[in-house]
């Protein structure tokens, strides 16, 4: 069945759709921001913690 | 960064070992069982006898226990031997609570225990991957919420600043296992041991594959994900390739994974967009998975020559390749076109073991032969021994998935095919006894990798015993200091040190998805076009069903009749969301060995 059967009977649920689409869209937007403004040094700091204790 | 000179004061503590061991020795006694019950009933397939005319170790019962036993006592194990070795290690901290890893440990034993008496008995929900009873249900969650506690306990009270990435996985593997078991298990109970799925049908089918789909994910993947970033930088000593990468594969995978599960339910009488958009998903899906397996085999760059020397390398190695090749598979299974073959053949099987027993089998081996040497203080016994399980194992992977292949492509193509007449070429017996040599090949592919799981029992023993065991390893680290920056931190440094953020963060990522494909099928009563004709059962027709359940017919039989020239010709009208209003639960089935 195709989702417009689905827009017919429930009142505003069209907007789920255009929600959706846009949380995704934001979700990597934000997430791109944050992994290119880290300094290259930060992250060389945290992916060095498993190596810190020699055990 | 300003520090006082109290602060600066290293502390001393100790690392808990023994519960490491406790899990690690469930891991290797549950996975033995767990492969050889996986073997009984793969010889049942071309040997019914083997079965020995009992119902308690029938197929339709030992299925189950195979397959609960592999994911949630073999995988589940391994994974709490890893966090309870990782965590404490990465947060330089002991756990918070020896109590509660204790009741974590005991409890989780007693409920495979309960696993393994009850399926055999066929007391089953009939939801693949959740079909304990009721009882045993709750008892998961509280388990779970211990282990949470003990968990986020250690993670507060840690001496390391930063989280680290596989810090992450933890959390959100947690929080998304407590979100999905929950929802599954939404159940009416009818007596001490039986109960109804409060969904029915449509509803109850798209509930099983969000759960069935992402337990895969949060359960098979992630936790193995946490030991791929633990373990591999620590057996190749050299930090993980690439952090930006981990940020990015951690992030899109959590997000992405939990759209993909209507994939399973593509050409059934799930409503078209909900299998459109799973569809998509899963396409998207392959770019997080293959930078996580990227990330990993390029930690080893420069260190290849290790890999020739260190078993520990050798079985990552394979691993993660595995996964790569899971994850290429799985988005190429989602196409309609190709799951049109693909989908209730032995394709699917061949694919779960790839990582099953690529992935998750070799991940767990290599930190057993990773950490026992380690926590008795010794090296291990043989490394000629461990390469031997190395290649009986990727040998018996090879053989035991490239004759289902085989058999999945040729009976698929089998089922369609007609005569010039327009008549079904092939009886369905036909298309079943003409693999049943795939079957044999198949067998013995596992039992290789049965043998070599046997090799290391005896080598890991051998190792134990010349080392003695270190039940608490001495460890000194300096608290963390209130630090008051002089510069402005990125707000993405703040979140990676506050693990209930993270928390909140990961459960509204993975909630959406969910929450998406679920309103608008449940928001509608009218979503499920019912049919005049379609009445609720009668009770002889709800104890035939409940007979049905009983026996796991759905592990081999279908009752959905996909909108193929072939399946109406052969079963008839095809089948539609109505026909279902009143299944509780639904038993489409996942895999069609016999006719329907």
């Amino acid at each position: 069945m195709k989702f417009i059967n689905y827009l017919e009977k429930v009142s505003g649920v069209d907007i789920i759709g255009l929600i959706s689409l846009t949380i995704f869209f934001l979700f990597f937007v934000v997430m791109l921001t944050w992994v290119f403004k880290t300094k290259k040094k930060d992250f060389i700091e945290v992916s060095n913690i498993p190596l810190d204790n020699q055990h | 960064m300003q520090e006082t000179n109290q602060s600066m004061q290293v502390e001393k503590f100790y690392y808990d070992n023994k519960i490491v061991k406790a899990f690690g020795y469930a891991t290797v006694i549950f996975g033995i069982v767990g492969m050889i019950v996986g073997l009984w009933a793969a010889i049942q397939m071309y040997y019914p006898a083997i079965s020995l005319n009992l119902a308690p170790t029938t197929f339709g019962r030992l299925r189950p226990l195979h397959t609960n036993a592999i994911i949630f006592a073999f995988v589940g194990n391994a994974s709490f031997a890893g966090i309870y070795y990782s965590l404490q290690r990465l947060c330089k901290a002991r756990m918070w609570s020896d109590k509660l890893s204790w009741i974590h440990f005991w409890g989780w034993q007693l409920i495979i225990v309960a696993a393994a008496i009850t399926l055999p008995l066929g007391l089953n929900n009939g939801a693949e991957y959740a079909e304990l009873i009721w009882p045993i249900d709750i008892a998961i969650a509280l388990v779970w919420i211990i282990f949470g506690i003990n968990m986020f306990g250690t993670i507060i009270k840690r001496r390391e600043k930063h989280l680290y990435v596989a810090i992450w996985f933890y959390i959100a593997t947690w929080v998304t296992v407590a979100l999905l078991h929950i929802v599954r298990s939404i159940e009416l109970p009818y007596s001490a041991t039986g109960s109804y799925s409060w969904y029915a049908g449509v509803q109850d089918a798209l509930v099983q594959w969000w759960y069935g789909h992402n337990a895969v994910a949060f359960f098979l993947t992630t936790p193995v994900l946490w030991l791929m970033y633990y373990f591999l930088p620590k057996a190749a000593n050299r930090p993980v390739y690439s952090n930006r990468l981990s940020i990015i594969h951690f992030w899109s995978l959590i997000f992405i994974y939990i759209w993909a599960g209507p994939h399973h339910l593509l050409y059934t009488a799930l409503p078209d967009w909900a299998q459109s958009l799973g569809v998509v998903f899963s396409i998207m899906l392959i770019m997080p998975s293959w930078g996580g397996m990227l990330n990993g085999l390029f930690t080893l760059r420069g260190a290849w020559d290790k890999v020739r020397e260190d078993p520990v390398l050798k079985f990552m190695v394979v691993a993660i390749t595995c996964y790569g090749m899971a994850t290429f598979e799985g988005p190429l299974l989602s196409l309609k076109s190709v799951n049109a073959i693909s989908h209730f053949s032995d394709w699917t099987i061949g694919h779960v073991h790839i990582g099953g027993l690529g992935w998750n089998g070799f991940m767990a081996f290599a930190i057993l032969y990773y950490m026992i040497p380690k926590m008795w203080g010794t090296s291990l016994y043989s490394k000629k021994l461990a390469t031997n399980h190395f290649w009986l194992g990727t040998i018996g992977i090879i053989i035991y998935a490239v004759p289902l292949y085989w058999a999945g492509f040729e009976q698929s193509l089998m089922w369609k095919q007609f005569t010039p007449e327009g008549q079904l070429r092939f009886d369905f017996m036909q298309t079943v006894t003409n693999i049943k040599y795939m079957y044999v090949a198949r067998s013995v592919g596992g039992t290789l990798y049965l043998i070599g799981a046997f090799i290391m029992v005896y080598n890991l023993y051998k190792t134990i015993a010349k080392g003695t065991f270190i039940p608490n390893e001495a460890a000194e680290a300096a608290p963390i200091v209130k630090a008051v920056s002089q510069k402005k931190e990125y707000w993405h440094r703040v979140i990676e040190r506050k693990p209930l953020t993270m928390l909140v963060l990961s459960l509204i990522l993975v909630a959406i998805g969910g929450l998406v494909q679920m309103i608008p099928t449940f928001l509608v009563k009218s979503n499920v076009p019912t049919i005049a004709s379609v009445k609720p059962y009668t009770p002889l027709e709800l104890q035939g069903r409940d007979i049905y359940v009983r026996e796991g017919c759905y592990t081999c039989h279908s009752q959905m009749i996909r909108p193929f020239r072939d399946e109406v010709a052969r079963y008839g009208e095809y089948s539609k969301a109505g026909e279902f209003v009143y299944d509780h639960p639904f038993q489409w089935g996942s895999k069609r060995t016999g006719p329907d």
